[in-house]
């Protein structure tokens, strides 16, 4: 392999990785307020398939931006009053979130296999920066979408860790009944969260149908959601990990079909496996400080429903 | 006459199965600091709870400082004015002082700027004489530090009707003085102050006004110099018990516990333990005094198994215990009574009879061919509710919903039923009131005349005094001293406590007769 090859073959690595980087953003944002969201496949699916109709429809990109994040957001919200307004179980409602999506994704999506549009993100190099020598080519050859999930790392985190509602949404997570005691809206929190995670899921469905895949068909997502997940804890709820993480994945997944290419045949189940073990090995060895309190990140209060009179 | 400041009229508050508070009326003034009595159960934190905005109460009004008042969240009270510290803590433990009193605070801009907050916070602090480290995180923080934050936050919020549900329950006596000054020197301000409490010499000290509850209802007002032990008491208890000063000695025998050279660690990996020994007797009990912190609970968890202990030996009658499982142990004799009745002691999700059976489901007489003798448990649960007269609305609901006394009787009655050779009780009687303490302890007695031999730890040394036949002081994890009842006194233990030997007490003390 020679220079330009590897520089290409991370730029897949960057364009395969956004779909795990939207979806588990949100996933972060959602979790750090407390609600835990097993839908991400399924909001990812119904996004994936809405904004692709949405495009085929409008031929505008904006309109099927906006129509998958409003999809997956949509679906966050019957979770967020599932398990904030009823107190559901969120590991329940979530499953039972995706099966869902899935099922009602095909449903929608049947007339619209196979059927083709032009209405794509194209790869927009953004003068100046792509000029870069090997950066350039790698991030900043991409899609407008890949710029907002780069841009959304940055803000997340700074909202997270640099502001007043950053604050409010990490104590929701930690502790509902200390954030509620200190007057802070907590259901408010929980809601604009577990719903702005389901936009991102969304968000990261039509990534895959207009950026990545160029098409609809049933179950296109074939379990990122899931891998977004399970990056969360990979990420131990940052941001910044979660780039990283996503890149990785991102590559383990190319990785499999570039090695084909050349000749290598090793089995892509294989692959597949990889992005779960290697979370399975970050839960292992990552966690724990000796002789500290257990930190792995993880929001103290996630996916315990908070009930203000319950006892 | 001061202004009154909190008026509650006619509070009614149901809880499925119970009611918690029943036409309720209630009134503070500016400037007091109002004590807030009643047995386990009367529904004194519901009551408090409602005027924190935390539950809504089903009837009745409020004026808060002449306005009438409709509270849908604790944001709407923290707005009137009200600042309460709850039984439990409500910190993020995660987060850091500066943290915890800034958030939801009006003043935290949407661009926190952790200095100017930390500087801002400090000021308020030390205006108050509050000292603490900012940047310090709060599961860091003894109990009485974590309270401070509480305190420091309802200050920041220029809180003017500050509420404490059970403040005292977990300080030391220290702190317990500490926080009274603050209290007083608030209330000087023109703060109100209601602190709900069980311990009646405080009472007495700091508060000027008094109502009671009993049962959810109102049961009498004192103000002044109607304030004291005996009135008190009279308005508390649904029957006058007896609250008689002495105690009669055991008569100690057979060694049934040895604990030779104990090394524990703690959280955090302090040296907890640290080289202790000791011998308790059947029909002894032997009171463990030491300021919070000293080893206390890691002791209580190594001796009963819960615990891994670096090195040292413990030994149950003459069997040498040190690698036994908790189970081994407790077929062994020994029974524990945790310092958390409701992290270790109990599943708050479990009903009375599941409870019951935590530490013998695995005896053949709980067990029938096809599992568990729930019949033969219905009976052992009627007993049990009997003889520890647990009030229990309905025997199949969780345990979480029983208060707290009730929740510490059904630890006993279960830790009790195996008739134990050993019995380690951390701080049995945290948290209870007089008529609940009272039973406890003479359950205590009871089985230390039966036989077994007690293990008491207690923060209370009144109540050390009282009931041990010996009284261990813990120092740093060692054993300062171990003084027979017969010489003990107050001040001896105390500067024991502080870290003096009892050789360098009688020496302090042969000077001062002179
Ligand atoms: N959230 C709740 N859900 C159900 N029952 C409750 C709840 N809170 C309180 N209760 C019940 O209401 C009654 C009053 O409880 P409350 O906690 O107000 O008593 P208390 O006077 O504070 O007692 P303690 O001295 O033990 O703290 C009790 O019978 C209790 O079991
Ligand atoms: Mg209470």
């Amino acid at each position: 392999m020679d220079m330009t090859m590897i520089i290409a073959m991370l730029g897949a690595m960057v364009a395969a990785g956004t779909t795990y980087l939207l979806a588990s953003l949100g996933e972060i944002v959602s979790e750090k307020a407390g609600i835990l969201n097993l839908g991400v496949e399924g909001m990812m699916l119904v996004g994936a398939v809405t904004g692709y109709i949405a495009a085929v429809q409008s031929h505008s990109l904006l309109v099927a931006a906006l129509v998958a994040m409003v999809a997956g957001g949509l679906m966050a919200a019957i979770h967020a009053v599932l398990c904030i307004t009823l107190k559901a179980n969120q590991v329940v409602s979530g499953l039972a979130l995706t099966i869902f999506g899935t099922g009602l994704s095909a449903f929608v999506g049947k007339d619209y296999v196979g059927v083709l549009t032009e209405t794509l993100f194209r790869n927009v190099a953004i003068p100046g920066l792509s000029q870069i020598p090997v950066i350039g080519p790698i991030l900043f050859n991409q899609t407008m979408l890949v710029y907002v999930s780069l841009l959304l790392v940055l803000a997340i985190w700074f909202v997270l860790e640099k502001t007043s509602l950053g604050l409010k949404i990490r104590s929701a997570g930690e502790n509902p009944a200390a954030t509620d005691a200190a007057g802070v809206n907590v259901f408010a929190i929980q809601y604009g969260c577990s719903i702005f995670g389901g936009v991102l899921a969304g968000l990261a469905g039509a990534f895959l149908t207009l950026a990545y895949n160029n098409i609809w068909m049933e179950n296109i997502s074939a379990g990122q959601g899931w891998i977004a997940v399970a990056l969360v804890i990979f990420a131990r709820w940052r941001p910044g990990r979660a780039l990283l993480g996503s890149y990785l994945f991102g590559l383990v997944g190319i990785l499999g079909l570039r090695l084909q290419a050349v000749g290598i045949s090793i089995p892509t189940q294989l692959f597949n496996m990889l992005p779960y073990l290697l979370t399975l090995l970050v839960m292992i060895f990552g966690t724990g400080r000796p002789g500290g309190r257990r930190n792995d990140g993880a929001p103290a209060a996630l996916s315990l429903p908070y009930d203000r009179e319950a006892r | 006459m001061p202004e009154p400041t909190v008026v509650l009229k006619g509070i009614t508050k149901a809880f499925p199965g119970v009611m918690a508070n029943e036409n309720v009326d209630f009134t503070a003034y500016k400037g007091e600091i109002h004590a807030l009595l009643g047995e386990n159960g009367a529904g004194k934190s519901t009551l408090m709870n409602i005027l924190a905005g935390l539950y809504r109460q089903d009837k009745g009004e409020m004026i808060i400082e002449g306005n009438r008042v409709e509270f849908h969240s604790p944001a709407d009270a923290i707005k009137a004015g009200i600042g309460m510290i709850h039984q439990h803590f409500k910190l993020v433990e995660n987060f850091t002082v500066a943290e915890n009193v800034a958030l939801g605070h009006e003043n935290t801009r949407f661009f926190v700027n952790k200095k100017n907050i930390a500087r801002d916070i400090t000021a308020v602090a030390e205006a108050n004489d509050i000292e603490l480290d900012m940047s310090a995180y709060v599961w860091q923080l003894s109990v009485g530090e974590q309270q401070r934050v509480e305190i420091l936050k309802m200050l920041y919020r220029n809180a003017r009707i500050l509420i404490l549900d059970e403040p005292t329950a977990v300080l030391t006596p220290q702190e317990s003085t500490r926080l009274f000054d603050t209290l007083r020197e608030m209330a000087k301000n023109g703060c109100t102050i209601i602190i709900i409490t069980h311990k009646l010499v405080e009472v007495c000290d700091v508060a000027h006004r008094v109502t009671v509850m009993r049962q959810g209802k109102l049961s009498g007002i004192a103000q002044g110099e109607e304030i004291s032990y005996q009135s008190l008491t009279g308005m508390m208890m649904s029957e006058n018990i007896r609250l008689d000063g002495k105690v009669p000695a055991g008569k100690a025998a057979a060694a049934v516990l040895e604990v030779k050279d104990l090394f524990v660690r703690g959280f955090k990996g302090v040296q907890a333990v640290d080289g202790l020994s000791f011998t308790l007797h059947s029909g002894e009990i032997l009171g463990v005094a030491g300021v919070a912190g000293n080893g206390q609970r890691e002791l209580a968890e190594a001796v009963s198994g819960i615990r891994g202990i670096q090195s040292g030996q413990v030994l149950l009658g003459d069997a040498d215990v040190t690698c036994a499982s908790v189970r081994a142990r407790i077929d062994k004799g020994l029974a524990f009574v945790p310092e958390d009745r409701m992290d270790t002691g109990l599943v708050g999700n479990m009903n009375l009879a599941d409870n019951l059976l935590l530490r013998s489901y695995w005896n053949a007489e709980n067990n029938t061919v096809t599992g568990i003798h729930y019949a033969r448990m219905a009976e052992k649960v009627d007993q049990a509710i009997e003889q520890y007269e647990i009030a229990v609305g309905n025997k199949k609901a969780p345990v979480r919903l029983m208060s707290g006394g009730n929740l510490q009787k059904v630890v006993l009655a279960r830790e009790l039923a195996l008739s134990p050779s050993v019995i380690v009780a951390a701080y049995p009687v945290r948290g209870l009131d007089i008529g609940a303490t009272e039973l406890i302890y003479t359950l205590l007695l009871r089985e230390r005349d039966r036989g077994a031999g007690v293990l008491l730890l207690s923060e209370d040394l009144d109540a050390l005094l009282k009931y041990s036949d010996r009284i261990l002081v813990l120092y740093r994890g060692r054993v300062m001293g171990i003084v027979d009842k017969a010489q003990a006194r107050i001040g001896t233990i105390g500067m024991m406590m502080m870290g003096t030997t009892p050789e360098e007490v009688a020496k302090i003390e042969a000077v001062s007769h002179f």
